[in-house]
Formats: structure tokens, C-alpha cells, sequence
């Protein structure tokens, strides 16, 4: 059962993925993100002119562009299953709802690991400008994966709520946008003018940006590897309730 | 194989499906019938496990679809109405990817795909993307998916809609040709599909049965059962139709348009009798000249009409 599990899991995971290649869209993708995060990083962060040898200017950019990047992966995952009548094909092969739903997360996540594998060349440069600490960076890449998963996770939920891919990647932007905010110090101060030490890290938990931050130093805490993994399981289970209820509509 | 016992689904007020029954054993084809929205596609999106019932139960194999709805899917094909399908797939990656769910592997994939390519005449277009195809080969690649890892039962949502004339031939001649080990139930508003491919009839109306019989049973009911359709020369005509009206079992003749120097006559028998025969005999004795004779099944329109609109009221 258990190896039947695992096999229709690589089958699904296999056609979607294959999916993202067979259209322009991976292509659009992929060369986006990259100039982004060149732009970004050498741009705006400032990477020749702080004169250190790390990646933290690539970092730093990484929850903001995840937050419109990522959604653009995850709006069609079950969006356009529903309207093109395919969920239908999918929900009636001898396949369980969690095979559907974790193997399309997967597919979408490997996708923008594979985005994020391909700013290689930016941990290339680091190297040849100076002798950073290759572990800092292998923790960053570590992070922004884990931070990809979350959005991608709320973002295939949504997507499950509407035909509609635009309204998907819209809703997707604000939800994610709210997981951001709840980190930005505007936002802790606010809350620290009269909450209490405890609400105000119980809203700063369950920001992206607090656990991120965290991992990007190069300190892999157990909580922020639970927060990110809990966040993904969460949603997931939201998703495959959603398809559940919606999937006739 | 299949066993369906006071099946229902609502949604929200409405009664999509109001306690549907009904068994049927291998070597069937069971037709749907019935208007737009009567019920037919929700029972078999609950057959097929896609909706969940409200109440009943419905078991395919002798698996229940809630109970054990893996075992279920595995032994059904579905194509869906319309036949949805991943458009940016080649129909020959689609198949492998719906192979590989079945639990088709190696070898015995490679060959089952290649039957059924050939079966449903997929070879021509196998590595061009489903959504550049037309439309008879969209539905051959959801019936080619269906019918893949030879199921017990196939379910087929309206298989022949929007297909040109010979594409239906084509699809009703494969039905056929896959009837005799299996349980295929399809759905249908074409009355003369019914009479092509099905073995037995069901008609749905408010997403309860209203008849359940074989199609032949069906144009029985017709009011123009063993009705005779005659055609004489204009110049005679009226005489034969006074004839004919003499005769002992006929009820009505009625005079269809003529065209051409020819009239036709309808002639309605008394309780479905056979007056063929009579009036074939009576036409020879007395010299008629008949242009033609010809009898009347009965008109499954007139039957389908009258069943869905009469419960509706």
C-alpha cells in the first residue's frame, strides 16, 4: 500500500511538473526570477558596495519577490484543473485526494526550487570576489526554499477556491502579504506600544520574515524548520478540504 | 456489477438525484435518457466516486464508491462530459500518464497503449497536443483513457455529443464491439442512439426513474406502434383512405402532406395491432397502386416527450 502510495505520488508528480515545461510559462518564469534577483541584488542591496563577502543582499529580496513570483506558480494548480473539467478525470482514477494534493505541492515546489538552483552562478560570483562563509549561504538557500514551500502551500489552497487564476494569484498576494506584514517592525511596534512581550511574539512567530531572517544568519533553529513545516501541512490539509468542497462546483 | 439502491444528492433545495435504483449484470448497455439536467450526469459523477451521495448507496464491482472508493475507481473507465482533458499533454503522454495511475507498467503498458491506440484510431495524432486537436479525436483520447486498462464497467457521459455523423458511427461501433464482457452505461439525449447501441433504457426526468425497459419496449408505448404509413397516387386516394377506414381494427387515418402526385396516410391501429398485413393483402385484391407500404416501431421522441413532460407537471 505504502509503495502504491509512492509511485502514483511520482506518477502525478511527473506529469505536473512536466506540465510547467510544456507551456512558455516555466521559461518566463525562471528568466524573471533570475533578472530579479540580479537586479535586486546588485541594484538595490548594494552587493559590490558593502564590500562583504556573503549573499545576504540576495536574501534579503526574497520574500518580496516570492510574494508575486510564487503565487504565478501556484494560481493554476488546482484553478485550472477545475475549469477545465480535468479534476474530474483526476478525483475518478483510482488516486487518494492526499496523493493529488501533495504531489502537485511538490511539483509546484521543485519547480521553484529549480528557479532558485539556477541563481547558482550569483553564489559563484561571491566566491570568486572573496571567501564567504559557503554554510551562511547554504543555510540562506535552505530558508528561501523552506519560504518558497509556505507560499506555495497557501497558494495552492487558494487556488482551489476559484476557476479563476487571476482571483487565485490575487487572493494568494494578500494572504501571503499578511504572513509578511506580521515581522515588519512597523507592525511590532504598533503591537508593542500597549500587547503584551508574549501576543507580540506570537504575531512576530508567524511572520515569514522572523524565521527567514533567522535562517539566512546561518542559525538552523528547530522552531523555524517546525514553523515552515507546520505552515505547509496546514495548508495543505486546508487544500485537500477545499478541493473536497469545491470540486463540483 | 453494478448496484444502485435509492440513490440521492441534493444540492442545497434542489434534488439532483431523488432515490435511484437499479441493478445491471454484465453484457448490458444501459442507456440514460433524459432532458437537460434530469439527474443523469450527477448519478454517474456518484457512480464513478467523484460526488459524494446524500443518501443511498451505490457499489460498482461489488465495492461501495464510499465505503471502498479505490477498489471502485479501479474497476470503472469514466469519460466525463465533455471529455476534459490536459490540453497542453500529447495524447501519447497523457495515456502513459493514465496508464501509469492504472497500474499498467513496462511491457504490458507499451501494448496496451498500443491496442487501444489503434482501437479508437489515435496513431495519426499521437504527438500533437491535445488542445490542437479536433474534436472526434479529443473524445477518442477520453474514450482511449477509459477503456485503457480494460475495466468491468465503463461509464460514458454523453460519448457521442458534438461528433460529426460518422465520428458517432465510429464511437457507437465501439461500444458495441466492447459490450459483450462488460456493463456500459452511458448517457444520451439522442433518441437514435438508444435504439443503436443500448440494451436497455432508462429514462430520468427530476432525477427520478421514470421508465426502465428495453428500447424496443419503449417505441411500444409509441401511439404510432404497428402504425402503417401508405403511399398512393394523388388521383385515388381519397377512395383507399375510405377503405382503409372500413377496415376492423383501424382507429385513424390521418393524410400527411403529399408531394409529387403521391399522398401518405398515417394509419393508427386500435391497441397497438398489427394491420400490415390487412391492408398489404386488401391493397392486392383490389389493385391499389401502392407507391409504399411501410410499419411504424414507434417514435421514441413521441415516448420521451410524453414520459418527461407528463411527471414534470
Amino acid at each position: 500500500m505504502k509503495n502504491s502510495n509512492l509511485k502514483n505520488i511520482a506518477i502525478l508528480f511527473r506529469r505536473e511538473l512536466a506540465g510547467y515545461f510544456a507551456t512558455p510559462v516555466a521559461y518566463v518564469f525562471i528568466v524573471i526570477f533570475l533578472l530579479l534577483s540580479g537586479i535586486l541584488t546588485f541594484n538595490q542591496a548594494g552587493f559590490y558596495e558593502r564590500g562583504q563577502a556573503d549573499l545576504a543582499p540576495f536574501f534579503t529580496w526574497h520574500p518580496w519577490m516570492y510574494l508575486f513570483l510564487i503565487p504565478a506558480i501556484s494560481m493554476r494548480l488546482w484553478a485550472e484543473e477545475r475549469k477545465q473539467g480535468t479534476i474530474e478525470l483526476l478525483m475518478t482514477l483510482p488516486v487518494t485526494m492526499g496523493q493529488a494534493v501533495v504531489s502537485k505541492f511538490l511539483a509546484a515546489w521543485a519547480f521553484a526550487g529549480i528557479a532558485l538552483g539556477l541563481t547558482f552562478p550569483m553564489w559563484l560570483t561571491v566566491n570568486y570576489l572573496g571567501e564567504p562563509d559557503n554554510g551562511v549561504i547554504l543555510a540562506g538557500y535552505l530558508g528561501s526554499f523552506l519560504m518558497a514551500g509556505g507560499y506555495l502551500a497557501i497558494g495552492a489552497s487558494v487556488s482551489a477556491l476559484t476557476k479563476n487564476q487571476v482571483i487565485a494569484f490575487v487572493i494568494s498576494v494578500m494572504l501571503c502579504f499578511l504572513f509578511i506584514l506580521a515581522g515588519f517592525p512597523t507592525v511590532l511596534d504598533f503591537f508593542s506600544a500597549w500587547a503584551s512581550p508574549l501576543v507580540l511574539d506570537t504575531i512576530a512567530s508567524f511572520s515569514f520574515l522572523t524565521h527567514f531572517n533567522d535562517i539566512m544568519r546561518g542559525v538552523i533553529d528547530a522552531r523555524d524548520l517546525v514553523f515552515f513545516a507546520s505552515l505547509i501541512g496546514c495548508f495543505l490539509l486546508a487544500n485537500a478540504i477545499v478541493v473536497e468542497l469545491k470540486k463540483a462546483d | 456489477m453494478i448496484e444502485i439502491h435509492n440513490l440521492s444528492k441534493h444540492f442545497g433545495a434542489i434534488r439532483a438525484v431523488d432515490g435511484v435504483s437499479f441493478k445491471v449484470e454484465r453484457g448490458t448497455v444501459l442507456g440514460f435518457l433524459g432532458p437537460n439536467g434530469a439527474g443523469k450526469s450527477t448519478t454517474m459523477k456518484m457512480l464513478t466516486g467523484f460526488l459524494h451521495p446524500s443518501g443511498g448507496t451505490a457499489q460498482v464491482c461489488g465495492f461501495d464508491v464510499r465505503e471502498q472508493p479505490l477498489e471502485a475507481k479501479r474497476c470503472v473507465g469514466y469519460l466525463p462530459e465533455g471529455a476534459p482533458l490536459y490540453p497542453d499533454m500529447t495524447p501519447a503522454a497523457f495515456l502513459d500518464f493514465v496508464a501509469g495511475i492504472r497500474g499498467l507498467s513496462g511491457e504490458r503498458k507499451r501494448t496496451r497503449i498500443a491496442e487501444v491506440v489503434a482501437e479508437v484510431n489515435l496513431q495519426s495524432v499521437m504527438h500533437q497536443r491535445i488542445e490542437t486537436l479536433s474534436k472526434g479525436f479529443k473524445r477518442r483520447v477520453g474514450l482511449a483513457q477509459a477503456i485503457l486498462h480494460d475495466p468491468q464497467v465503463l461509464v460514458l457521459d454523453e460519448p457521442t455529443d458534438g461528433l460529426d455523423p460518422n465520428q458517432k458511427h465510429e464511437v457507437r461501433s465501439l461500444i458495441r464491439s466492447m459490450a459483450k464482457d462488460k456493463v456500459i452505461v452511458l448517457s444520451t439525449h439522442i433518441l437514435e442512439e438508444v435504439e443503436a447501441v443500448c440494451t436497455r433504457v432508462m429514462i430520468i426526468a427530476r432525477g427520478k426513474v421514470v421508465i426502465d425497459c428495453t428500447p424496443s419496449e419503449l417505441a411500444s408505448r409509441s401511439r404510432w406502434h404497428n402504425a402503417v404509413t401508405l403511399r398512393v397516387p394523388a388521383s385515388g386516394a381519397e377512395k383507399v383512405a375510405e377503405k382503409v377506414r372500413s377496415l376492423a381494427d383501424v382507429e385513424s387515418v390521418e393524410r400527411l402532406d403529399g408531394a409529387g402526385g403521391l399522398v401518405s396516410f398515417l394509419i393508427t391501429p386500435v391497441k397497438h395491432r398489427n394491420i400490415a398485413a390487412e391492408i398489404g393483402a386488401r391493397a392486392r385484391a383490389e389493385g391499389w397502386e401502392v407507391d409504399e407500404l411501410r410499419v411504424e416501431h414507434g417514435r421514441l421522441d413521441e415516448v420521451f416527450r410524453e414520459l418527461t413532460l407528463s411527471k414534470a407537471s
